[in-house]
């Protein structure tokens, strides 16, 4: 029985639940009126009692069927196999299961292994099997539960506090899902770097400086062990979006949004500042196409411009995937963003402030510089701290106009990698699982999301302390 | 300013009142115009940059892009002999008129047309089969078809080569413009709009890749991510904003919240790595492990933006309800969060924007696959369209250029749609109190 | 204040009255660590308009609330004392909150009309409480309540108008007609007309007037005129306690305690 007729059994069952329990509690209104106290709930409430009463055993064991069926049959089909059908290994035997299930189920027309097309069959009589017994205990326990929620109703039962309980449970299991994502975050993080720090020492991937994740394919070849030193991505990943973006970012940034808070007409206002939020929107696949297709080019004319007069910058090192083309429109997809936050840290402070200081005769800029942005330094260095935060995090740009060479320099027209970069490279394409090329990518993850969580944490607090100032 | 205020008072005030109208006072306060005046330009100095930076990126994209929506034909007269298309002389069955030797038959045709073999696209036996299938009588005869053109021929006919510069230093042969320029003259070629583009999936020839498989593969996800984030985003912001009591455990929800909004997309993508595709073996490359992963990502969104419209229905409301005996459940779902719902929706577009626009997650989850087929299910696989941005950006053929410019217009269209709906329903539906 | 005194005014009960509707005893309320009603005690009867006069802040409104159970709704708010409806404790497990708010309607300071229709706005309480069977039966508990605040003339050609487009006097009265809506025993109101002009208060006190002995009414209010006017007992409350509770006519003309006296003669407050 496939689960979304489970499902609808479940479903009729429920709604004739639904339909007895209101008629039931219609029956009780009929007889005692409708006096408020005396009948406690409506009749829909009573309703959606039996319903729930219905659904909700008879969900979780669709539920639990969805998420072991296919384990359990699996393992039944093997059992009916002859032995040695079954390839031996594990990996090997999940492919295999997997194929049948696929042929069994049609999604493809033949596997690999020609035992599938046997296997198939089994597969079939055996899923057929179960989950047979899977539909009939849910729709069972669907009428045991309408049956009973039926049992109970009376004038005085209260179906709307039951009903409002159960609506209560969901909007809680709701509210844990952050947790849950989070908790999920932390824990495949933690456990897949853990895994990587038992083939490479945490020592050499936190202080060594070389990065060459390549590790041969056989055991037989020589030479790429592979090293994980990881220190040339930290340098990258700071060097390109903490200080080349930045250097582009916090300037353009804060100057725009002193002139629209201070400066600019309402009128002018209300058309910058949805000009500058559509820049914010833009994904940032378009912002990595442009540095690779327009930026790059120019940045590197402009270094071997800048080498034919300078010996000390290497023409060699020159390349079209610098680390200043990648920080460059790094810089201005942050602008926006360090705008809005200056923005807001501005407008926070008093303007009680800015009229006493432009009341000694003091001009708008001399307030501004004085006044303002020391008053609103806080908000605003907040502002800056989420912005490397995000700019740390940022991989497309990265990924499509910032090199794979992993290189520890200061040259900015030189290439260097970053974390998000080799994140994407490490697990796109074919991968092995317990590789440390693999694992490498979750202990890269792990540093990344500590970073920018205490960044965050940082940050979030200067700028919450900075807003309670003022309020 | 204190110091501008007091350098003209020398010492301690009394001595002599300060001459405002000296040579040395108007002079200091020509300065400080100037400086003002320096200072203000700055400001809109940076503004403009900003919003040049704007302006360039679109004007790039666009410049670039506009072409993909059309595409050169070659006028070839199509040969449709049953014997090259190894179908019966009087075949009428649509099935087995579909399955005949096409590719064959055009090649012939242009051969004997004296077109060179780059001539026609690959794919420029569809436009055949479909006029084949619309009117089978053309068995047998010599039609004058309209076919899609190979790539450089179309770059040619879209003018995107220097034709000036010498042979070296451009992508196409002489050879191939000759024989461009002759098609010209003859008025064998046309530029007409490019279905391959709209309609069709990913290919390895530019001519005939396209963004429709992208583009489903994009509403798929976000159909799964609306599923998931927007119940249990309100959900959660009703429980956290309405009726969660004040304790550690409302505290640790609130800074999970807070944190996931600011986590990189990235991280998402290693958890849907590490968790739906090998913890739950969920099929790689399918919508809805990108959808799942995806509405994680949203869920923050949707539940701040979600508590801020809770909040802003004034608490006059709640009594009103409670007073005439509604549960506390019932003022929510009765009044506090009907009335909230523009706010709600707004906020839950913006993050459904957000998640269009992504790229990186879903790069974890194998999106990126190359995928010829339009994915028909949510477990069919499929890429999603920024992926495809980042798939042709990576692809060496010049005609990939025009596309991935194409495909961006396409995908700023769709935000730009979505972000209009939210300001409209920001300010049209919100109450204001 | 003393439960002593509330037998003088119980003694001065005559036969024909009916018994006490509400009755509470020795209520403490605090919010946090404030200490806002200190032992208040009080029966409330079918037959009065009962008005809470005071200061501000001296927990007049807070104590209405606790009638009804609202200062449930706010955190870190705690009701002590035993306070019953019929004899029995609005406490008990036994009754629910969301019956008794229905049985004790209030209305607010400021009106606050649901935005949405006129109609929708009173049927709303009777459709969760499912008071009425059919639509017929709706729309004849819409006009009663309507008509019984004095309403129905002004709005009864455009029920499908916004509650929030009427008037602020139209609309305290549509309120009241919502909270009468759902037949409640008990009317609590707090401060029902000061958000309100001189001819809308007016109408609001002439609608208590008429709404008395169907509906025990309990009003807060600031103003003591409106006191007078409206009510028959008066119980005047200064920080957090009950100072005085008596007829009204009593405790304007002959006041038993100092406190009383100086505040109704304007020595402070």
């Amino acid at each position: 029985m496939p689960g979304w007729l489970m499902l609808a059994m479940v479903l009729v069952v429920a709604g004739a639940g639904f339909w007895l329990g209101q008629r039931r509690a219609a029956g009780f209104v009929a007889e005692l009126g409708t006096r408020v106290g005396v009948v406690h709930s409506r009749p829909n409430h009573h309703g959606w009692f039996v319903a729930a009463a219905a659904f909700v055993p008879a969900l979780v064991v669709i539920i639990v069927w969805a998420m072991v069926g296919d384990r359990v049959v699996g393992a039944a089909v093997e059992a009916e196999l002859p032995p040695g059908t079954v390839p031996e290994g594990s990996l090997e035997r999940v492919a295999f299961l997997a194929d049948v299930k696929g042929v069994a189920r049609g999604t493809f027309a033949a596997g690999f292994n020609p035992a599938t097309e046997a296997a198939a069959a089994i597969w079939r009589a055996v899923e057929g099997r179960y989950s047979l017994l899977a539909g009939v205990a849910a729709v069972a326990l669907a009428l045991m539960g309408a049956l009973w929620a039926l049992t109970r109703l009376a004038p005085d039962f209260r179906a709307r506090t039951r009903v409002e309980g159960l609506v209560m449970a969901v909007l809680i299991l709701a509210s844990t899902v952050a947790i849950l994502t989070t908790l999920g975050i932390v824990i495949s993080l933690v456990f897949e770097s853990f895994r990587f720090f038992q083939l490479v020492p945490v020592t050499e991937f936190l202080f060594g400086t070389q990065w060459s994740p390549q590790i041969a394919m056989r055991a037989d070849q020589i030479g790429q062990s592979g090293a994980f030193g990881a220190v040339p991505l930290f340098w990258g990943t700071i060097f390109i979006g903490a200080i080349i973006a930045m250097i582009v970012a916090v300037p353009l940034g804060l100057m725009t949004a002193i002139y629209l808070t201070q400066y600019a007409a309402p009128g002018f206002r209300a058309v910058a500042k949805p000009m500058l939020e559509v820049l914010a929107g833009v994904p940032t696949v378009v912002y990595g196409f442009f540095a690779a297709l327009t930026v790059a080019p120019l940045v590197r004319d402009l270094g071997l411009w800048l080498a034919s007069w300078f010996p000390l910058l290497d023409p060699d090192t020159v390349t079209a995937q610098s680390a200043l083309a990648a920080g460059l429109v790094m810089g201005i997809m942050i602008i926006p963003f360090i705008s809005s936050m200056a923005d807001d840290a501005l407008t926070a402070v008093p303007r009680a402030m800015r009229d006493g200081s432009l009341a000694m005769g003091a001009t708008t800029s001399e307030t501004i510089a004085r006044v303002l942005v020391p008053a609103a330094l806080p908000g605003i260095v907040g502002g800056v701290l989420l912005a490397v935060s995000r700019a740390i995090g940022e991989t497309m740009i990265v990924v499509m106009a910032a090199g794979l060479a992993a290189n520890l320099t200061l040259n900015p027209f030189d290439s260097v990698t970053t974390v998000t970069v080799q994140i994407v490279k490490l697990l796109t394409g074919d991968q092995e699982f317990d590789s440390p090329k693999t694992l490498s990518a979750f202990a890269l993850g792990l540093a990344l999301f500590l970073v920018t969580l205490m960044l965050n944490i940082y940050a979030l607090s200067v700028v919450k302390r900075y807003r309670e100032a003022y309020e | 300013m204190s110091e501008a205020l007091t350098a003209a008072a020398p010492a301690h005030g009394r001595a002599a009142p300060t001459e405002w109208g000296s040579r040395e006072m108007q002079g200091r306060l020509r300065r400080r115009y100037a400086a003002e005046q320096r200072f203000r330009l700055m400001g809109i100095g940076a503004f403009l940059v900003a919003a040049g930076f704007l302006v360039i990126l679109l004007v790039t994209i666009v410049s670039a892009g506009w072409n993909s929506f059309r595409s050169a034909e070659v006028q070839v007269p199509v040969v449709l002999d049953p014997v090259t298309l190894g179908v019966a002389p009087d075949e009428r069955d649509p099935e087995r008129l579909a399955r005949a030797d096409f590719q064959a038959a055009v090649a012939e045709s242009a051969a004997r047309a004296g077109l060179p073999p780059f001539v026609v696209s690959d794919g420029g036996w569809l436009a055949v089969r479909e006029r084949l299938a619309s009117d089978p009588s053309l068995l047998g005869q010599t039609v004058p078809m309209w076919l899609t053109a190979q790539s450089h021929i179309d770059l040619l006919a879209k003018g995107a080569f220097d034709l000036e510069s010498d042979e070296s230093e451009r992508a196409v042969s002489d050879l191939e413009v000759e024989t461009f320029r002759a098609l010209k003259a003859e008025g064998k070629l046309r530029l007409v709009l490019n279905r391959h583009f709209l309609f069709g999936a990913d290919s390895v020839d530019p001519e005939l890749a396209g963004i429709w498989g992208a583009l489903k593969g994009s509403f798929l996800v976000l159909v799964v991510t609306l599923a998931l984030s927007f119940p249990v985003g309100v959900f959660a912001a009703i429980y956290l904003e309405e009726f969660a009591p004040r304790n550690r455990w409302t505290d640790m929800v609130e800074v999970s919240i807070n944190n996931l909004a600011a986590v990189p997309s990235i991280i998402f993508g290693l958890l849907g790595l590490a968790v739906f595709l090998n913890t739950f073996n969920m099929p790689r490359s399918a919508p809805v492990v990108g959808g799942l992963t995806l509405a994680l990502m949203t869920l923050p969104v949707i539940v701040v933006s979600a508590r801020a419209a809770l909040k802003a229905v004034p608490p006059s409301i709640r009594d009103a309800a409670l007073g005439v005996g509604a549960s506390p459940v019932q003022v929510v779902f009765h009044h506090v969060l009907p009335l909230a719902f523009p706010g709600v929706l707004t906020g839950t577009i913006i993050g459904l924007a957000r998640a269009l626009g992504e790229t990186a997650p879903l790069l974890m989850i194998g999106m990126r696959a190359f995928i010829t087929s339009v994915p028909q299910g949510f477990t069919d696989p499929a890429t999603v369209l920024p992926v495809q941005v980042f798939i042709w950006s990576d692809n060496v053929q010049r005609g990939f250029v025009e596309k991935t410019s194409g495909a961006i217009i396409v995908l700023l269209l769709f935000l730009l749609l979505m972000n209009s709906v939210a300001i409209f329903l920001r300010n049209r539906l919100e109450v204001r109190w | 204040m003393s439960v002593d005194m509330v037998n003088v005014a119980g003694r001065e009960a005559d036969a024909g009255r009916r018994p006490p509707k509400m009755t509470a005893r020795d209520v403490h309320v605090w919010y946090g660590e404030t200490h806002a009603i200190k032992g208040v005690s009080m029966d409330i009867s079918m037959d009065d308009v009962t008005a809470f006069i005071g200061p501000s802040g001296c927990g007049k409104s807070t104590f209405l609330r606790c009638l009804n159970r609202m200062n449930d709704t706010i955190d870190g708010c705690r009701v002590e004392g035993r306070i019953e409806l019929d004899g029995h404790d609005i406490h008990a497990p036994s009754m629910d909150v969301v019956q008794l708010r229905a049985r004790v309607g209030m209305v607010f300071q400021k009106p606050n009309p649901f935005p949405k229709s006129i109609y929708e706005n009173v049927a709303y309480g009777p459709r969760i409480h499912g008071l009425a069977r059919s639509r017929a039966d709706l729309d004849n508990v819409v006009e009663q309540s309507l008509r019984r605040s004095g309403l129905w003339d002004e709005v009864k050609d455009r029920l499908s108008a916004s509650g929030t487009a009427l008037s602020g006097g139209q609309q305290q009265r549509l309120c009241i007609a919502r909270a009468i809506a759902v037949d409640p025993e008990v009317i609590l109101m707090d401060e029902p007309a000061s958000a309100l002009d001189p001819i809308a208060t007016a109408k609001i006190e002439e609608l208590i007037d008429e709404l008395r002995g169907r509906y025990a009414i309990v009003i807060v209010t600031h103003n003591m005129q409106q006191a007078a006017r409206v009510s028959q007992k008066t119980a005047f409350f200064h920080l957090g306690s009950l100072v005085e509770y008596g007829n009204t006519r009593d405790i304007f003309t002959n006041p038993r305690e100092v406190r009383t006296k100086d505040y109704i003669t304007g020595r402070y407050g």
